[in-house]
C-alpha cells in the first residue's frame, strides 16, 4: 500500500495529459460552438482550420529559427503565433466573403450551410496538403521539460517520477489566458455584447440597431484566433499531422455538443469532460492498483479499462449518454 | 430547398449527360487503356449505389448522414464473414466463447435498457444502473479477452481469425446491407428525432468506431493485417488464360488472351452492378412513385403539416434511415468483393463519407438517376485529376533540373489536387446550381 506514489502515478499519466488535453479540446469546441451560436450551423471545416492555422505557424516557425529568431527557453512557435492568426483570420474572413456570405443573404436552411462547410473542408484540406504534405512535423523546440521525472524523484524521494511537459504547462495557460480574454470579451465589451445578444435572439438584436455583418465578421476573427491556438497547442503537445486534425473534429463537436452548442462555458466543460473520460478510459491502471494493493502483488492484466485505439468511442458513448438524458447539454445550449 | 417552377419548362437532360459520361470513359479506354477505363466504370457504379443510399436519405427524407464510410465498411467486413473459409482451429480455441462473451456484452446492454424502464421512480435506479453495467463490462472482458488471445494466437501470420461461413460471395452482398442496416438501426434509435446536426454527429461517431473496430478485432476480420485473396463472383484471369474456348475466342478476334482475359472479367464484374443498379433504380422509382414515396417527400417539406396528418415522422425516419444504409452497405459489399482484399486502413472518411456526399450534391439531390449520374462522373473526376493535375505540374517544373527538391515536392503534392478540386466543385454546384445536375421533378 503506497497511497503517495500510486497518486504520482495517477497524476503523471492521467490528469497531467488530461488536462493539457482538455485545454486544447475547449479551444476547439470553443470555436465550433461559436460558429453555431452566431451563424447558426455546425462548421465541419473547423479542423480544417485548425490545421490551417497551425500550417501557417509551422511555416513561420521554421522561417524564423532560419533567420536566428528564437524564444529562449519557450517554444519559437509561440512568436510565430501571432502572425500565423493574422493569416488564419485573412484565410476564414475570405472565405466568408466568398463562399457564406451568400448563403447568409439568401436565408438558406443552416444544413444548407453545413454542406457548404464539407465544400471548405474538402478545399482547405487539399490546399494544407499541398502546402506543406502530409508528414508528422514536430516544431517545438526550447525546453523539454518543465520538471523531469528524475528531477522529481531526486526531490522528494518518491520512487515515480512526475513529468511535466513544458508544451502542457504552456497549453494550459495560454488556454487560460484566451478563456479569460474571451469571457471578458464577451461580457464587457460592446461588441461582445452585440454578439450575445445577436445569439440569443437574432430578430430583436437586428431591431435593436445591431449590424448583423459586423457581429458576424467578429466571429470568424475570433474564431480564427481560437482554432490557430487550439491547433498550435496540439501540435506543440503531440505533433502537428494535418490528417489528425480531422480526426480531432469528433472529439471537439462532442465536448461543444456535451457542453451544450452554442454555450462557450458548455463548450470548455464538455473538453474537459471528454478528455478526462478519454484519457482516464484508456490508461492501463497496471501501476496505480500495483502501488495500491498489498506489498509484492500485482494484477495479471494491463488493467486497461479500454484500447487506446477506441478512445473515440469514449467521446461519442458520452456523446449518446448526454444527448439521450440531456438533449440540449450540460450547459443548455440552443437547439435549432 | 427552394423550388422555382422554371424547372418544369426545361427539357429532361437525363440521357445527354449520360451520353456524355459514357463518351468521357470510352475517351478514356482510347487514350489511355481498357484497363482504365473498366475500373472507372466499375468503380463508378459501386459510387453511383453509395450515392443512391445517401440520395434516398438525404434526397428524400432530409436525413443528414455522415457515416457512410462505417456502412460501407460493415459491407466489406460481411463479404470476409461469408465468403471465406472457417478457421477450424480458432474455432475449437474460443470461438464459442467469443460468441458468448458476445452475448454477455449484448445482454448487459440490453438489461440496462430493460431495468431502466422497469425501475421508473426508484431513487436507487442510476445508481444499480451503473453497478449493473459495470459488473456487464468486466464480466463481459472476463470471458471475451480469454477467448481472443486464443483465437489470435492460430496461425498468426495467415489467419488468427474466425474466418467466415465458406458461403458463395454473392450472397455476402444482401448480408453486408443487413450488417448496415443493424448498425443504422441502433444510431437511428438513439439519434433520430434529436436535431438534424446531432443525427450528423452521432453518424460520424459511428463509423469512426467501426473502423476501428475493424482494424482492431482481429479475430474478426484480421485487423490491419488485411484479408486477401478474397473468393470471387466471377472467373480468374489465370483460369480464362488457360481455357481453350477463351483463346480460341480471343485468336478469331485478333486479341491478346492476357490484356482480354483481365478486360472480360472486369466486364463480368460491370454486368454484375449494372444488374445491381437496375433492380435497385427499379425498386426506388416503384417505391417513391408510390403512396409511401409521395408521403416521404410530404414529410422532407414539412414536418410539422404531415404530423399533423398523423404520419409517424420519426418511424418513418428510422425506416428510411436503415434503407440508406443498407444500400451504403451492399455497395460496400460489393466493393470489397471487387478488390477481392479487405484493408481497414483504407477507409477514409473524405473518400468514403464526403466524396459521396459530393456525388449526390452534384448529380443532384432528390433524383435517382442524378445520384447515379454524380456518383459516376465525380468518381471520374476523383481519378482523372491526379494525371491531369500531374501533367500540368510536369509542365510548370520542365524548365527545373531533375536534382531540384522543389521540382520533386510539386510533383509528389500534386496528388492532393483531389481534395482541392473536389471542394471546389461542390462548392461552385452549391452556389450557381444548388439543385444539381438532374435536379428533381
Amino acid at each position: 500500500m503506497d497511497i503517495l506514489n500510486a497518486l504520482v502515478a495517477f497524476t503523471n499519466f492521467v490528469i497531467v495529459p488530461g488536462t493539457a488535453y482538455g485545454a486544447q479540446l475547449a479551444l476547439g469546441a470553443l470555436g465550433v460552438t461559436l460558429i453555431y451560436g452566431i451563424l447558426r450551423f455546425s462548421n465541419f471545416a473547423h479542423g480544417d482550420t485548425m490545421a490551417f492555422g497551425t500550417m501557417f505557424v509551422v511555416l513561420i516557425t521554421a522561417a524564423m529559427k532560419s533567420i536566428g529568431i528564437s524564444f529562449g527557453p519557450l517554444p519559437t512557435a509561440l512568436l510565430a503565433l501571432p502572425f500565423a492568426i493574422l493569416c488564419t483570420m485573412a484565410l476564414v474572413l475570405i472565405t466568408d466573403r466568398a463562399v457564406y456570405r451568400f448563403y447568409r443573404k439568401v436565408k438558406a436552411a443552416p444544413v444548407m450551410l453545413v454542406i457548404v462547410s464539407m465544400g471548405v473542408m474538402f478545399v482547405m484540406n487539399g490546399a494544407v496538403r499541398m502546402i506543406v504534405g502530409t508528414d508528422d512535423r514536430r516544431f517545438a523546440d526550447g525546453e523539454r521539460f518543465l520538471i523531469t521525472a528524475r528531477d522529481f524523484k531526486t526531490m522528494t524521494g518518491l520512487s515515480e517520477g512526475l513529468a511535466i511537459r513544458t508544451t502542457q504547462v504552456i497549453t494550459v495557460v495560454t488556454a487560460v489566458v484566451v478563456v479569460a480574454a474571451l469571457f471578458w470579451f464577451l461580457n464587457k465589451t460592446r461588441t461582445g455584447k452585440s454578439m450575445r445578444a445577436y445569439s440569443d435572439n437574432e430578430d430583436l438584436a437586428l431591431l435593436s440597431g445591431i449590424n448583423p455583418e459586423r457581429v458576424v465578421t467578429v466571429t470568424w476573427l475570433i474564431v480564427a484566433a481560437l482554432a490557430t491556438i487550439a491547433g498550435t497547442l496540439y501540435g506543440l503537445d503531440k505533433s502537428f499531422k494535418p490528417f489528425i486534425y480531422m480526426q480531432l473534429l469528433l472529439p471537439i463537436f462532442a465536448s461543444a455538443i456535451v457542453g451544450g452548442l452554442g454555450s462557450p462555458l458548455g463548450a470548455i466543460a464538455g473538453g474537459f469532460v471528454i478528455a478526462f473520460s478519454e484519457v482516464t478510459l484508456t490508461y492501463a491502471f497496471k501501476k496505480v492498483i500495483t502501488y495500491l494493493g498489498p506489498d509484492g502483488w500485482a494484477p495479471d492484466g494491463l488493467v486497461q479499462l479500454l484500447s487506446t485505439d477506441y478512445k473515440f468511442a469514449v467521446s461519442f458513448a458520452i456523446l449518446i449518454i448526454v444527448l439521450l438524458f440531456k438533449p440540449t447539454g450540460l450547459f443548455k445550449g440552443k437547439s435549432v | 430547398m427552394s423550388q422555382s417552377h422554371v424547372a418544369q419548362t426545361a427539357p429532361n437532360r437525363a440521357p445527354l449527360y449520360f451520353g456524355m459520361m459514357a463518351v468521357l470513359i470510352i475517351a478514356v479506354g482510347f487514350l489511355q487503356s481498357w484497363n482504365s477505363a473498366l475500373f472507372i466504370l466499375n468503380m463508378g457504379l459501386i459510387s453511383a449505389i453509395m450515392a443512391l443510399g445517401v440520395n434516398l436519405q438525404w434526397g428524400f427524407a432530409g436525413l443528414f448522414n455522415v457515416g457512410v464510410m462505417g456502412f460501407v465498411a460493415l459491407g466489406g467486413l460481411a463479404v470476409v464473414l461469408i465468403s471465406t473459409s472457417p478457421v477450424g482451429e480458432a474455432w475449437q480455441a474460443g470461438g464459442l466463447r467469443v460468441l458468448f462473451g458476445l452475448a454477455i456484452g449484448v445482454a448487459t446492454i440490453v438489461g440496462g435498457i430493460v431495468f431502466w424502464a422497469m425501475l421508473r421512480g426508484n431513487k436507487y435506479r442510476a445508481l444499480f444502473i451503473a453497478a449493473w453495467l459495470i459488473a456487464g463490462f468486466f464480466i463481459f472482458r472476463a470471458v471475451f479477452d480469454p477467448a481472443v488471445a486464443a483465437i489470435e494466437a492460430v496461425n498468426p501470420a495467415i489467419s488468427g481469425n474466425l474466418g467466415g461461413l465458406g458461403l458463395p460471395v454473392l450472397i455476402a452482398w444482401p448480408v453486408g446491407g443487413l450488417f448496415a442496416a443493424g448498425a443504422a438501426w441502433l444510431v437511428a434509435k438513439t439519434a433520430l428525432g434529436l436535431r438534424s446536426d446531432y443525427l450528423a454527429i452521432a453518424t460520424l461517431g459511428i463509423a469512426e468506431i467501426i473502423i476501428a473496430v475493424l482494424k482492431n478485432e482481429d479475430w474478426l476480420g484480421r485487423g490491419v493485417k488485411n484479408v486477401i485473396g478474397l473468393p470471387r463472383p466471377v472467373p480468374y484471369e489465370i483460369d480464362l488464360q488457360q481455357s481453350e474456348w477463351f483463346i480460341g475466342l480471343m485468336q478469331s478476334i485478333g486479341a491478346n488472351p492476357v490484356t482480354a482475359s483481365s478486360i472480360f472479367v472486369k466486364l463480368c464484374y460491370a454486368g454484375l452492378f449494372f444488374a445491381v443498379i437496375i433492380i435497385l433504380i427499379t425498386a426506388m422509382q416503384l417505391a417513391l412513385n408510390s403512396p409511401w414515396g409521395r408521403m416521404m417527400r410530404a414529410i422532407r417539406d414539412n414536418e410539422v403539416s404531415s404530423e399533423a396528418m398523423g404520419k409517424n415522422v420519426t418511424g418513418r425516419h428510422l425506416q428510411i434511415f436503415v434503407l440508406g444504409a443498407a444500400i451504403c452497405g451492399l455497395a460496400g459489399a460489393m466493393m470489397t468483393t471487387l478488390d477481392g482484399q479487405l484493408t481497414p486502413s483504407s477507409y477514409q472518411p473524405l473518400r468514403f463519407t464526403f466524396l459521396v456526399w459530393v456525388m449526390v450534391i452534384v448529380g443532384g439531390s432528390g433524383n435517382n438517376w442524378g445520384a447515379v449520374l454524380g456518383g459516376l462522373f465525380i468518381w471520374f473526376l476523383w481519378v482523372e485529376v491526379e494525371p491531369i493535375g500531374r501533367f500540368i505540374a510536369e509542365v510548370i517544373t520542365s524548365g527545373m533540373a531533375d536534382t531540384s527538391a522543389l521540382k520533386a515536392v510539386i510533383l509528389e503534392r500534386t496528388v492532393y489536387v483531389r481534395p482541392l478540386t473536389m471542394g471546389l466543385v461542390l462548392l461552385f454546384v452549391l452556389r450557381f446550381n444548388p439543385r444539381g445536375l438532374l435536379p428533381e421533378r
